[in-house]
């Protein structure tokens, strides 16, 4: 007998068909919820503001349309459509209004909006015109601030116009006892309140609200029983007549009471997860630690026989399902942030039990068994690693990587742990730790993170450097003097850290007056009944209930900031090289290059002229393009020779201990500050440093820097090397990102490497994959996750090699720079990705 | 001590990551320089002991090879020594044939050992004994490149007949060293049933050597004769298919010899 569940198991036929369902339609836009919202918020004007966020959430749950698609097990639909979103416009409104006609048509996250919808969308949304939580905090936030943020130098968006999501409720206990527990529990809190206590009216209310809340939870389970029952009575095939029945049958008891059996567990589940999603508009609502929660009652129905390893499995497989079954509408911008219709629902498998035990058991393997039958983005899968991880789970986890479908993430219990443990959480909590979003880490149940709010672009402060503070013509920054003047690169990296401290402590204020009107108009009492102590505390999360609060804004462009202060250092001060006049000149000139793109440049001025009425036809375009290249051709060589003096210097991910020290260093620059500040909550402040996708759109808003990027192109993602200078392989790009210090960082950091599937080939290449990680962790780095690239991919860095210049293959018995091989032997590694299958 | 740290040698180039030479994951140190010159070779690069100039595709010109102390390369080997604890990785010489710079290969292995590094080599054999001899306490690993059984035909497609090679290697395989023999299988010069069942009886005779690598001909060099100036004589040759490899794997296991292709 084996000790862990390593073999393939049986993928049932009803997954397929689950998923074809899914994609059978565009996402499109349903407005059920905007409309019982604003129904409902009509009729509680002047009420407290946390009942009426009770009272809106039981009317929508109560007359929201429910639907139980074909096949499916598990029930609990958002929307009519799958793949589909609700509104939720007490967050934000005017863009939506600006956006309907486009958002059909957009680049990213394509949304369909019917006629009808369209009119109930722009009738319904005069009600919220100045009534939302954006709107409250433009109020509150301060001048400077909003400077800085219309100048790009960060960005709240996220939490400006959605909900906070970024968050994982205690399952577990709603697995156990059930809503009628916690309403128990907030029953007998109320019942010692007395009525003079000083918090007592905030409290009560917030108390009764819990309740209220819960009610309409489990009246919504008692809606999908009935329908269930309905469908079932309907039903010929007797197959999915039992099963109906038996779904009608979870649902009279489930979230109500607590699970009795695995199936049940399941169902509960994921009421639980959709129904916060209903809830607020927040993102990141993540599982966390399913296979934690969910074995105890996974190994009683084993055990008594009553549940088959399959069966199991096929529930699994169907939340995986459902889980890309819900999606969100943002605003086009954050669109391309957060590309690819996310939800960055995570979901980590392994890692210790609160007593620091290996907690590996069936689960974990089933979840990533799992994600390789459904195969699609969410949950975004995350595996735990320590020292005790068994090689069998790594070897899994690498299985699933070697797939292509860029999951799992990995995270290193031996650095997470004592970070958090540095940040006041109790050891037995740190142990417990899962991964919010991307890579953000928190105690389930006990905490608000506020993990993503903001992301602050470290080049852009450079930048102010050399403008004395100045943007677009515009004083948006403390004046730190004319950088020719600057005589030793600390008096220049003086200037950036005043610069750093300067926006760091702006963007605090931005993040503090979203903060407080969440607070103030968008309390959250359904997800605060999951969440320690906020019961006992009588206050929603969004208040200060959790026993955790934090803020974690990420910063990003590490390696650039890092290659870049190496190279003026390197080149203006010690080798005296070329002045910092030059360099400036050089950069305002982005080296030469004119615009970024030639291309780029021609559609610009083409889009102009057809605003001034131009013609748009191919002619305009070849004309434009043609003196356009003619002008760009003549740039001054004398730029492109201060770029090649820039290109030469050594880079931060080549394991260079010179240069990964001094990375380590700029990192401090945006972390030091950062954790200074206190949050509304009672909480503090912490970094992360990662970008989520908002590194290329971000990049574009950045004039060229002195590491020789050029002006618009992407920026470095999370602590990565910047894209095509990390040219000594995988471990040397691990061992420099591993230089950095990842336990300042505790909001995250984010480490991508790119491999083609060969080099993970055979047992061999899966082995040595695991190597790679475990070498990495015992570094104490903190995350890495795998880009394995597709055969596209390979024809795309064959197009633009400079992009792609630290991307390994395997060639033949070994690895290597896909960019430095010859071209024909390109070619063949491309030929031969279209061959392997595994 | 003192002075294997010290010694020089040339080498051409330290891949880093490479998981097919050796277990684990090791760091592959090339040395510059070879006694043969086989017509396949897809490291021409690596043949001249000399330094040369090599053509890039982005029209400039690369330097190739460098002299450097041992304890250069020890502190590159080392960069990487938590991944050998990892996989059971560590460091391995090529070539070019490694033991043609006899005190560098040996200075490198006693020093890499003496570092607690796991080491083996990638080579033809193709040197005195006694030089061989010396390596062995400081070598846990013999890649060694047995290319055909016939002196003949061996000579003809590496300028050199194999019988020093194959004489060592049975002297070696005395040892009780780990061996694996690795055979470039080359479409016109040994990918026949018959040949390749003539260098599996070979090493089957060997009594101590279980183990053997099948490297498929490819033509990935082709282009580096061209940036050196020189021409490659193997142009016409095809790359054998997958099929025709794992006829001659079973071939390799019908002999009693554990068998894989590729590295």
């Amino acid at each position: 007998m084996k000790k862990y569940l390593t073999q393939k198991i049986k993928k049932s036929e009803r997954i397929d068909k689950l998923v074809e369902g899914l994609f059978a339609n565009a996402p499109e836009i349903e407005t059920d919820r905007a409309v019982l919202l604003t129904e409902s918020y009509k009729q509680t004007e002047g009420e407290p503001i946390i009942t009426r966020r009770a009272k809106a959430f039981y009317h929508i749950l109560k007359n929201i349309p429910v639907t139980i698609r074909p096949h499916e097990l598990i029930v609990g639909s958002a929307t009519k459509a799958p793949r589909s979103c609700q509104l939720f416009p007490e967050f934000s409104c005017e863009w939506l209004l600006g956006e309907l006609d486009t958002i059909a048509d957009r680049d990213a996250d394509k949304f369909y909006v019917s006629e009808e919808n369209k009119k109930i969308i722009r009738e319904t949304y005069k009600y919220w015109i100045g009534k939302t939580t954006s709107d409250l905090a433009s109020e509150f936030m301060s001048s400077e601030a909003k400077l800085a943020i219309e100048h790009n130098i960060f960005t709240p968006g996220n939490y400006f116009y959605n909900g906070i999501g970024h968050v994982t409720v205690n399952y577990g206990k709603v697995l156990k006892i059930g809503y009628k527990g916690i309403m128990e529990e907030a029953a007998a809190e109320l019942a010692r309140c007395d009525v003079g206590d000083a918090n007592y009216v905030t409290k009560s209310h917030f108390l009764r609200a819990v309740i209220l809340s819960c009610e309409a939870a489990i009246l919504y389970a008692k809606r999908y029983s009935a329908l269930a029952r309905e469908m079932a009575a309907k039903e010929s095939n007797p197959v999915r007549k039992a099963e109906l029945e038996q779904i009608a049958k979870n649902c009279d008891r489930v979230p109500e009471n607590g699970a009795q059996s695995f199936y049940e567990a399941c169902q509960s589940f994921w009421f639980v997860q959709m129904l916060i999603q209903t809830e607020s508009s927040g993102h990141s609502i993540s599982p966390g630690r399913f296979d934690m929660y969910m074995y105890p009652y996974y190994e009683k129905d084993i055990k008594s026989g009553k549940l088959t390893i399959e069966q199991a499995q096929e529930y699994i497989d169907c939340l995986w399902v459902k889980l890309n079954d819900l999606s969100k509408a943002r605003d086009a911008a954050s669109a391309e942030g957060f590309a690819g219709y996310s939800m960055f629902q995570n979901l980590i498998c392994g890692g210790q039990d609160s007593s620091g035990v290996d907690s590996t058991n069936d689960l974990s393997f089933m979840c990533i068994e799992a994600s390789m039958h459904v195969f699609l983005p969410q949950p975004s899968l995350s595996i735990r690693v320590h020292s005790r991880t068994p090689q069998e789970l790594m070897l899994k986890a690498a299985e699933l990587t070697r797939t292509g479908i860029g999951l799992p993430a990995y995270y290193n219990d031996e650095v997470i742990i004592p970070q958090l443990i540095s940040r006041g959480l109790k050891a037995e909590d740190a142990r417990d730790y899962n991964i919010i979003g991307c890579v953000e880490p928190q105690k389930s149940g006990k905490t608000d993170g506020w993990h993503d709010a903001a992301f602050f672009n470290m080049l852009r402060p450079l930048e102010l450097v050399f403008s004395n503070g100045m943007s677009n013509g515009e004083q948006i920054s403390i004046k730190t003097g004319d950088v020719c003047d600057m005589q030793t690169f600390e008096e220049f990296y003086d200037a950036y850290k005043k610069q750093m401290d300067y926006m760091v402590k702006l963007m605090v204020n931005s993040d503090n007056a979203i903060d407080v009107a969440h607070s103030l108009r968008a309390p959250l009492p359904y997800l605060s009944s999951m969440i320690e102590d906020c019961i006992g505390r009588g206050k929603s999360a969004q208040e200060g209930g959790a026993i955790y609060n934090f803020t974690g804004p990420q910063g990003f462009g590490i390696s650039n900031m890092a290659d870049a202060l190496y190279a003026v250092k390197k080149l203006v001060f010690d080798e005296k090289k070329f002045t910092m006049k030059q360099l400036k000149e050089a950069l305002e000139h982005n080296f030469g290059k004119g615009a970024a793109d030639e291309a780029v440049l021609t559609e610009k001025i083409v889009r102009e002229l057809v605003k001034n009425g131009a013609k748009a036809d191919e002619e305009l375009v070849k004309r434009v393009y043609k003196e356009v290249s003619a002008n760009t051709k003549g740039a001054d060589s004398e730029y492109s020779k201060i770029h090649d003096m820039i290109e030469s210097v050594n880079k931060f991910g080549n394991d260079i201990d010179e240069v990964d020290a001094f990375a380590r260093d700029v990192a401090y620059t945006y972390t030091k500050p950062v954790e200074k500040y206190k949050n509304p909550r009672g909480g503090i402040y912490h970094a992360g440093l990662y970008p989520v996708s908002a590194n290329v759109p971000l990049g574009k808003q950045t004039g060229a820097t002195p590491d020789g990027r050029y002006a618009e192109m992407p920026i470095a993602d999370g602590v990565s090397p910047a894209a095509g200078r990390d040219v000594q392989g995988p471990t040397a790009a691990a061992n420099s990102v591993a230089k950095l210090d990842h336990f300042v960082a505790s909001n995250g950091t984010l480490f991508n490497m790119k491999f083609h599937p060969s080099a993970l080939a055979g047992q061999s290449g899966l082995e040595s994959f695991v190597a790679l990680v475990r070498g990495y962790f015992d570094q104490k780095g903190s995350h890495v996750q795998f880009n394995v690239v597709s055969r596209e991919t390979l024809l795309d860095a064959q197009k633009h090699p400079e992009k792609y210049k630290s991307l390994v293959v395997r060639v033949a018995g070994y690895s290597a720079l896909f960019t430095t091989l010859s071209r024909s032997l390109q070619d063949d590694i491309i030929r031969r990705t279209e061959q392997k299958k595994f | 001590m003192q002075n294997e740290i010290n010694q020089t040698g040339r080498i051409f180039d330290i891949q880093r990551f490479s998981v097919h030479d050796g277990p684990g994951v090791r760091t592959i140190v090339f040395l510059k320089g070879c006694l043969l010159r086989c017509r396949w070779c897809c490291n021409p690069e690596s043949q001249n002991y000399k330094i040369e100039q090599m053509a890039q595709p982005d029209g400039k010109t690369k330097t190739v090879g460098r002299d450097v102390t041992v304890g250069e390369v020890l502190a590159e080997v080392q960069k990487d020594a938590l991944y050998y604890r990892r996989s059971g990785g560590g460091a391995t010489l090529s070539g070019g044939e490694c033991l043609c710079q006899a005190d560098f290969a040996y200075a490198l292995l006693k020093t890499f050992k003496e570092n607690s590094i796991n080491t083996a080599i990638e080579t033809t054999l193709c040197a005195d004994y006694d030089v061989i001899q010396r390596i062995i306490p400081y070598t846990d690993t013999f890649l060694v490149d047995v290319k055909h059984t016939n002196f003949e035909k061996h000579k003809e497609f590496t300028t050199r007949s194999n019988e020093l090679m194959l004489e060592n290697l049975r002297r070696l395989s005395k040892e009780g060293k780990h061996i694996i023999v690795r055979v470039p299988t080359i479409p016109t010069f040994n990918a026949t049933v018959q040949e390749i069942r003539q260098i599996a009886q070979f090493v089957r005779s060997l009594e101590t050597v279980k183990e053997m690598h099948l490297l498929p001909y490819h033509n990935f060099g082709s282009d580096k004769y061209k940036n050196l100036g020189r021409d490659y004589l193997m142009k016409d040759i095809q790359t054998p298919t997958d099929e025709h490899m794992q006829m001659l794997k079973e071939v390799v296991i019908s002999e009693g010899i554990k068998c894989q292709i590729g590295g």
